[in-house]
């Protein structure tokens, strides 16, 4: 069998990926990369990474087998990989933990970064206080608005939020402000990138910290039922605990990997974050080629998805290169469907998931009970659902 | 010969330096552009770089940020920003053209169509600000092939080596890019730009545009003295910006008349 062996030396997953930023950032991803070239296979790099999911993170997060939710829908047997236990709540510190590290051998005294629902901004901030870094956030004023309780916590992790009030005030913009601190401040400055896109060597670097994700749920599934999963299914916004939960399984034949975006009110509506399902023509934004919502004059139009951790117009680069080869599938799920599935998640498990990760699981739940009962598939729970309680109340009419 | 060529070559001539200033397509309104343009020649611009405007401008400071919303909120996109080109091509056939602006609103017209409807508007230059010179060999091919000048930035955080890969790819101008930071952004160290450009200029016999710092009359002095192009960009958006469309025209036109003056001091 081929070894899937990507991306490329500059950064490319065939027509994808790349470094498509003004010349004044050339010199920082230079830094950048040849640093990570540098310790990503460095033994003490990797012990001390290690450490720090261990005893910081709470690794090896757990597999669950959500036997009431697996008899309800009847069919395959539905297992979560329990990202939700990890310290700060997601996915998301796995790879903050990783470029934190990175910018203290750096010399980097300052860390940046861009955050949509808060989760990667919080889990920036809290690794930021562990190593004693400065640390400011980026954020859209209208995320600022949508998840208060996320902006507090960087707060108390002693992180300053910016709030961006530029183009549509959310995640893209928050961004594009961070990109513009790290052009100004590139000496002393660490830009910690949320999510498998932006310039090479982003999209690798973070698919790499994240694939440990993946790398356990092979070992625990083999111990836990002896064999791996038919399907592993994941939600994605940028698409990083999918890519992390993907990587490692590319090369095992017989593992479907689903990819399931945000359907908002609907593909047809338009009002939506699912470029992959839809087949968004293809383009440039935030220093990578991809898959992206975009108007006849290539203006990226405003998304839609109930959770702000997937209301994003692009993807990241592999996941396009993967749809492309046929190695992965992209499905959608919309918002109602979404919260159907967060509120089922709740009663038959005793699990409140990120509203993210219920997309992941309305989409496993359904395609669960097309598949026999001796069938196995491995959902990726991405993140916890406490910083959501205010938005799902709101949605059910209710005033907490 | 280019009409960026040949203007350089003319001004040269006359020991003058060039001024470049930036406006953004279609702010504050499309109806303004292409007059804008005519009275900023009028006036002492010896080249126009047209700003495309794009919903993501990354390298964009607040003020051009701003003018790019204003024109949006025009839905003004590539190909309107081409038939302004057009336009004024119908009665200035000598002043170059410069388009600035993003790689997605050119993937999205395609690359082909978009490098053929640029040479018939009468477009002489292309900078792509997210396009580094490893990701565009094949656009590069094209502009050149229509006889359009693809310009590239250079930084003050560039590589000896990298300074020679863009220079070899580009022709018309270099664009040194005189602070680290995004357009309109603080003030510029003088010494340290003096020092860049004289190291570009042992590497390449085009001429050097230098920009983003550049906020008044002193500043374009000081530019003027160790570049052979001053790019005016924040300042002239901000004019725009501050001023009543009535006074629209007559503003930019002080603007640029002073800034003139203050280049030809130099000499």
């Amino acid at each position: 069998m081929q070894v899937y062996d990507m991306p490329d030396g500059r950064g490319h997953f065939g027509p994808y990926g790349g470094t498509f930023v003004a010349e004044t950032l050339i010199e920082a991803l230079d830094e950048l990369r040849a640093m990570y070239e540098r310790y990503r296979h460095d033994p003490e790099f990797l012990a001390e990474f290690a450490y720090d999911l261990k005893h910081f993170v709470g690794r090896p997060s757990p597999i669950y087998h959500a036997r009431r939710l697996s008899d309800q829908v009847g069919g395959a047997q539905i297992y979560f990989k329990r990202e939700d236990l990890n310290h700060t709540g997601a996915h998301k510190v796995n790879n903050t933990v990783g470029q934190a590290l990175l910018a203290k051998r750096m010399g980097k005294p300052r860390v940046i970064a861009e955050t949509g629902a808060g989760q990667h901004g919080v889990a920036t901030a809290t690794i930021a206080a562990r190593l004693g870094l400065e640390c400011v956030v980026y954020m859209g004023s209208e995320d600022v608005k949508r998840q208060a309780p996320n902006v507090y916590r960087m707060k108390l992790l002693g992180a300053t939020v910016v709030p961006v009030e530029s183009g549509s005030k959310t995640l893209k913009d928050a961004l594009n402000e961070a990109m513009r601190d790290w052009v100004t401040n590139i000496s002393d400055t660490f830009y910690i990138i949320g999510t498998v896109a932006g310039p090479h060597p982003y999209p690798m670097m973070v698919r790499d910290f994240q694939a440990v994700i993946g790398v356990e749920a092979k070992v625990q599934m083999q111990e836990m039922l002896g064999r791996q999963p038919d399907a592993v299914v994941a939600c994605v916004g940028g698409g990083s605990n999918a890519m992390g939960i993907f990587y490692p399984y590319i090369d095992v034949d017989g593992v479907r990997l689903i990819g399931v975006e945000a359907a908002g009110h609907g593909i047809e509506t338009g009002m939506h974050a699912a470029p992959l399902t839809a087949n968004s023509p293809v383009g440039v934004l935030h220093g990578n080629r991809t898959y992206l919502m975009q108007d006849a004059d290539g203006q990226i139009i405003e998304t839609h998805s109930i959770s702000a951790g997937l209301d994003y117009p692009g993807v990241g680069p592999e996941h396009a290169w993967l749809k492309d080869i046929q190695r992965a599938e992209y499905v959608a799920v919309t918002d109602d469907e979404a919260m159907a599935a967060f509120h089922n998640l709740c009663r038959t498990e005793g699990i409140i998931p990120a509203l993210e990760s219920s997309h992941a699981i309305a989409y496993a739940s359904k395609l669960a009970a097309t598949m026999s009962k001796d069938q196995v598939i491995l959902v990726n729970l991405s993140g916890r659902g406490d910083k959501d309680i205010n938005t799902v109340a709101r949605l059910s009419g209710i005033t907490l | 010969m280019s009409r960026i060529k040949s203007v350089f070559a003319e001004l040269k001539a006359q020991g003058k330096k060039a001024l470049i200033p930036y406006i953004t397509a279609g702010d504050p309104h499309p109806r303004f552009t292409v007059d804008l343009m005519h009275t900023m020649v009028k006036h002492g611009a010896d080249m126009i770089e047209l700003g495309v405007p794009f919903s993501d401008p990354m390298a964009d400071g607040p003020v051009i940020q701003r003018a790019s919303e204003r024109a949006l909120a025009h839905r003004v996109g590539l190909r309107h920003v081409l038939e302004m080109v057009a336009e004024f091509r119908k009665e200035d056939g000598h002043t170059p053209v410069i388009l600035m602006g993003y790689a997605n609103p050119v993937e999205a017209m395609g690359v082909e169509r978009f490098a053929e409807q640029a040479r018939l508007s009468g477009v002489d230059g292309v900078l792509t600000v997210d396009y580094p010179p490893e990701e565009c060999a094949e656009f590069v091919g094209l502009l050149q092939s229509k006889q359009i000048d693809p310009i590239f930035l250079l930084s003050p955080t560039s590589e000896p080596a990298r300074v020679d890969l863009i220079v070899n790819q580009a022709s018309g101008f270099v664009y040194y890019v005189s602070l680290k930071g995004v357009t309109g952004a603080k003030n510029l160290d003088m010494s340290e730009v003096a020092e860049r450009v004289a190291t570009i200029r042992t590497k390449t016999d085009l001429p050097i545009g230098v920009g983003f710092g550049v906020r008044d009359a002193a500043t374009a002095t000081a530019v003027a003295a160790v570049a052979d192009a001053v790019v005016v960009g924040s300042r002239t958006v901000q004019m725009i910006e501050q001023s009543d469309e009535a006074a629209l025209s007559q503003n930019l036109a002080g603007l640029i008349a002073e800034l003139r003056q203050a280049i030809d001091a130099v000499h």
